[in-house]
């Protein structure tokens, strides 16, 4: 079912499914940006669509509704623990097609990985439902037709957002009744992204030949990248925490078990009890990561993990693309196997 | 016919008096030290039909058009209106006579570093605030260097300024969004002043120790540090050059708002008016501070001015600086 809304249709629809839900949506931060006077755009619960930026791409992605930055697993005492109350209201999140198959990934690496559930994750992941935010154009460094995460049909409802007014297309008969007396019906249907300027030759191989694994393209990252983070930090796939125990200064009996996001990039991130730590060289750590967005996780699950936002490109501080990356690393693979004819 | 000029008129006029007999220079102010690059065309106009073709780039970021005969002065001033036009009057400063060029040259053109328009370290837009004092003190005789500049590496060396007025941001951390990577106390020890620490994962920050420099904000990986949105300046003064006590300027108020350092910036005047030596041809701001002493000035520049509450002032100052020899400030008795 289709509908055609005005903007202030679509605030009454927001404002009843506000009852029943809480609503996240991509929304400017004024003047939080790491330059002066800039702004980021980030994730956060909105009531009115004026709040919700749909111009343009989010600096950070969605993943921070289902994976908190700090998320305290419990709390203990010395012969006790509590797990933290959580909201148990259901979301609806708005987000883009590409951001919708990363939480594929996601749900991949939480729910599946090894046979058992991550019950925290789960817990707020099955509160979510998806509205889909229609791509008008495709931003600076998305390359979401290349990784196949260009279209979805994952979502409740899917909108396209104008100046004028906001079409939508309801999927989901739950929400049915929110917009029983709002709007004018069509046959609305989300169009999706057919090419972006970024295009990525992912390497189709069974398996990454040993060389590669040495070889000179990596080297260039160990100047280049200052191993900040920001790459797994916006990215909508990037899901390692690392977990600590907490004892609260005043008593130091209790305190609590959380888990943080972590991030192959920073220093740190492989080091184990002893002080070793594999992966020192940033080359190292990105061939890592290029691996683990398409390759390894692919080898796993049968999907790639990196559903081509393109986040990491937009925010990398050095200019370091690694939209870039993959296809030196497609290039290199096809002049190893001439080579070696 | 011969010369006969009224010298001080000339300078005044913001013409100066050159070592090369009947050939003066012309001095143009570019308040904030940016301008549109059309302005070219007329300096060029200027230097190549009235002067030696030459340009001087000053350390005031104004030009300077050196061998101008003393006869072409009113001629070139209609000339500048376009210059006056956009750079003076557009941004509210009052010229009675714009076709007779500058009214003053005592107090200088606010310089001011690139600021946030290019510099990711600044913390705003300086060329902005160097318009916004130019406008409340030009045109004015009196002797006064200032300078503004976006964060506290001062590129512009404020602190060698009358007044330095440096642009700082106050860290706001969101516990929630820290990933405890250490990126901004590891920064914050090896470029600034250590202001940071790491406990159980996450960051304090000593608010003693913190400048407002906002490298942290710059580190962050997931936007935990962000800048409080109102915009703080800290306001040194009294530095200086010059053959008598050389010396960099001494931290006054902290964390003040832009209202709060243009108002003590104007009230300076009214200070000067009342202590300045008159027998002097012109005595430099910084000396009448050295003679009335720090606690009078501080009274009268801070008179009628409702502080933002953040803001700190400094009780003492202790000059520094150089001294050429010990007994600079001695006076015999006989004198006055
Ligand atoms: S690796 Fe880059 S392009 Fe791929 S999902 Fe992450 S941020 Fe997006
Ligand atoms: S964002 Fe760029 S510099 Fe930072 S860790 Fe990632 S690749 Fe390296
Ligand atoms: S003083 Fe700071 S803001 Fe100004 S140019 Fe230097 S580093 Fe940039
Ligand atoms: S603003 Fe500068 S001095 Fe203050 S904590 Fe941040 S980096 Fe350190
Ligand atoms: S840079 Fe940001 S995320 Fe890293 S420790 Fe500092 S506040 Fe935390």
């Amino acid at each position: 079912m289709g509908k055609s809304l005005s903007h202030n249709e679509f605030n009454v629809l927001l404002g009843a499914l506000a009852k029943d839900y809480n609503i996240y949506a991509p929304a400017r931060f004024e003047k939080q940006g790491r330059f002066s006077d800039t702004d980021i755009i980030r994730y956060r619960q909105v009531s009115q669509v004026e709040e919700i930026v749909w111009q343009a791409k989010s600096t950070y992605s969605p993943k921070e509704v289902v994976m908190p930055v700090t998320q305290t697993l419990f709390y203990f005492t010395q012969t006790e623990y509590r797990e933290p109350e959580t909201d148990t209201r259901p979301c609806l999140v708005f987000l883009r097609a590409c951001d919708i198959n990363g939480f594929a990934s996601l749900d991949k690496i939480y729910l599946e990985n090894g046979g058992t559930e991550d019950i925290y994750y789960k817990r707020l992941r099955e509160k979510v439902k998806f509205i889909l935010i229609e791509c008008h154009t495709s931003f600076d460094n998305c390359f979401c037709v290349s990784m196949g995460a260009n279209t979805t049909d994952n979502y409740s409802m899917a909108v396209r957002f104008g100046e004028e007014n906001i079409q939508l297309e309801l999927k989901d008969e739950q929400l049915a009744g929110y917009l029983d007396n709002i709007g004018q019906g069509n046959d609305f249907k989300p169009q999706f992204i057919q090419e972006n300027k970024i295009k990525v030759n992912v390497p189709s191989v069974a398996e990454m030949p040993d060389w590669i694994y040495n070889d000179q393209m990596w080297k260039q990252y160990d100047h280049r990248c200052i191993a900040c983070g920001r790459c797994n930090t916006t990215c909508v796939t990037c899901s390692c925490y690392t977990a600590l125990d907490v004892l609260y200064d005043d008593n130091c009996q209790v305190g609590e078990r959380r888990r943080v996001w972590a991030s192959c990039h920073i220093d740190g991130f492989t080091d184990m009890a002893g002080g070793h730590g594999f992966r020192k060289e940033n080359g190292a750590r990105m061939r890592f990561k290029v691996f683990h967005k398409i390759y390894d996780f692919n080898k796993r699950f049968g999907k790639h993990m990196c559903v081509g936002c393109g986040r990491c490109d937009d925010n990398c501080p050095e200019y370091i693309s690694y939209s870039n990356c993959i296809n030196i690393l497609n290039d290199r693979l096809k002049e190893g196997e001439k080579a070696s004819v | 016919m011969t010369l006969d000029l009224d010298r001080k008129k000339v300078v005044k006029n913001n013409w100066r008096v050159t070592k090369v007999r009947g050939k003066s220079a012309l001095r143009i102010r570019i308040p904030g030290g940016h301008m549109s690059a059309k302005h070219f065309d007329l300096i060029r106009q200027i230097a190549e039909n009235y002067g030696n073709g030459t340009v001087h780039i000053t350390t005031r970021q104004g030009f300077e058009l050196p061998e101008i005969p003393y006869e072409k002065i009113p001629e070139v001033n209609r000339m500048l209106y376009p210059l006056l036009q956009d750079l003076e009057l557009a941004i509210g400063v009052q010229i009675d006579k714009p076709e007779n060029g500058y009214p003053a040259a005592g107090t200088r053109n606010v310089a001011a570093c690139i600021g946030n328009r290019v510099c990711p370290f600044a913390n705003f837009d300086t060329t902005v605030l160097a318009k916004k004092i130019e406008k409340e003190i030009y045109p004015n005789d009196l002797h006064v260097k200032i300078a503004v500049t976006g964060c506290p590496n001062d590129c512009i060396k404020a602190r060698m300024h009358d007044y330095g007025v440096i642009g700082v941001a106050e860290p706001v951390y969101d516990y929630e969004r820290c990933i405890g990577c250490q990126a901004c106390v590891k920064n914050c020890k090896k470029k600034v002043t250590g202001a940071l620490a790491m406990h159980n994962g996450k960051v304090v920050r000593d608010e003693r120790l913190c400048i407002g420099c906002g490298e942290c904000v710059l580190q962050c990986p997931t936007s935990a540090w962000t800048r409080n949105p109102e915009k703080y300046f800290n306001l040194t003064i009294m530095g200086r050059t010059g053959k008598k006590n050389p010396r960099i300027g001494e931290l006054f108020v902290q964390w003040a708002t832009a209202d709060v350092v243009v108002a003590i910036i104007k009230n300076t005047y009214k200070y000067a008016e009342k202590y300045i030596d008159k027998t002097l041809v012109k005595e430099h701001i910084g000396y009448i501070v050295d003679r009335t002493g720090y606690q009078v000035f501080r009274d009268a520049v801070l008179d009628g001015i409702e502080l933002n509450p953040k803001a700190r002032v400094a009780k003492h100052i202790q000059w520094g600086g150089h001294f050429y020899a010990s007994d600079i400030f001695m006076t015999d008795q006989s004198a006055k």
